[in-house]
């Protein structure tokens, strides 16, 4: 173990957000992805030592995350005593009759690729912000995904104002040199 | 601080809907007569775009600072087993 010895001290500044992210995604609830992060997290400090290394640790943490996520849903499924499969037909008026035919999904519809696509830029937004300074990232995100007010923000770091703008205007070039060649087609 | 970096932090301030009317239009006119600031701030306001449209999360420091607690507790147990 050189390069891809396990440090958990980092591991929640460093993948803490990404995992949640993936997670939000995947069970649309943020106190359940919360929870989930958590024991992917306390399963992978406890089964450490069958880290081999050959993956990187956000790789290998996603692989166990994957598995809370399908745990979580069989959870919640045999709690409900069994999985269901409920056929709902469209109680909409305007439709000339129950014909199924009517709800499957459009061929031509782009929408699900949006989402992927979505979920893959979040993960790329992600992994850059990990690389800025960690104060820059702080301040970057409270801003821009907690939506905290400028002078909030001020209050709670004990910085005024311009120096605020400064960190938001590094973090932001540093954004967009990141996701430069993936993101930006300009 | 030059024209560049005044515009730079106006554009900034934009993109969080902070800037003035008055900052707003000598923006508009320094990206008028200044190529650089002109792409700057059409990346700029695709950055907002593309974080919009990504949906980002993230977890607050206080749910960091349990996480941390909670990872640390499990650590020192299983090393002192």
């Amino acid at each position: 173990m050189t390069s891809h010895s396990l440090k958990p001290d980092v591991w929640v500044d460093q993948y803490a957000d990404y995992l949640f992210n993936y997670a939000v995604s995947r069970v649309s609830d943020a106190e359940i992805a919360k929870d989930i992060v958590q024991e992917t997290f306390l399963a992978g400090l406890k089964s450490a030592k069958n880290f081999k290394g050959d993956a990187s640790e956000r790789t290998w943490l996603i692989a166990i995350l994957k598995r809370k996520v399908i745990d979580h849903y069989r959870k919640i499924n045999s709690k409900k005593g069994k999985a269901e499969v409920r056929m709902t037909y469209s109680s909409s008026v305007d439709s000339e009759g129950d014909w199924l035919e009517e709800q499957v999904a459009d061929p031509f519809s782009t929408l699900e690729n949006d989402v992927i696509e979505n979920e893959e830029l979040g993960l790329a937004i992600q992994e850059c912000i990990v690389k800025l300074p960690k104060k820059q990232a702080r301040v970057f995100q409270m801003k821009t995904i907690q939506g905290v007010s400028t002078e909030d923000i001020c209050n709670e770091l004990e910085i005024n104002p311009s120096n605020l703008w400064v960190m938001i205007h590094r973090s932001r070039s540093a954004l967009m040199e990141c996701l430069n060649k993936n993101w930006f087609n300009v | 601080m030059n024209s560049c970096e005044k515009a730079a932090i106006i554009c900034n301030k934009a993109q969080y809907n902070e800037a003035t009317l008055i900052e707003k239009i000598k923006l508009k006119f320094h990206i008028f007569i200044c190529e650089k600031c002109y792409h700057f701030s059409k990346k700029n306001a695709k950055l907002t775009h593309l974080c919009n449209k990504a949906k980002l999360e993230s977890l607050s420091e206080k749910d960091k600072e349990n996480l941390k607690e909670v990872l640390n507790k499990t650590s020192n147990a299983l090393h002192t087993k």
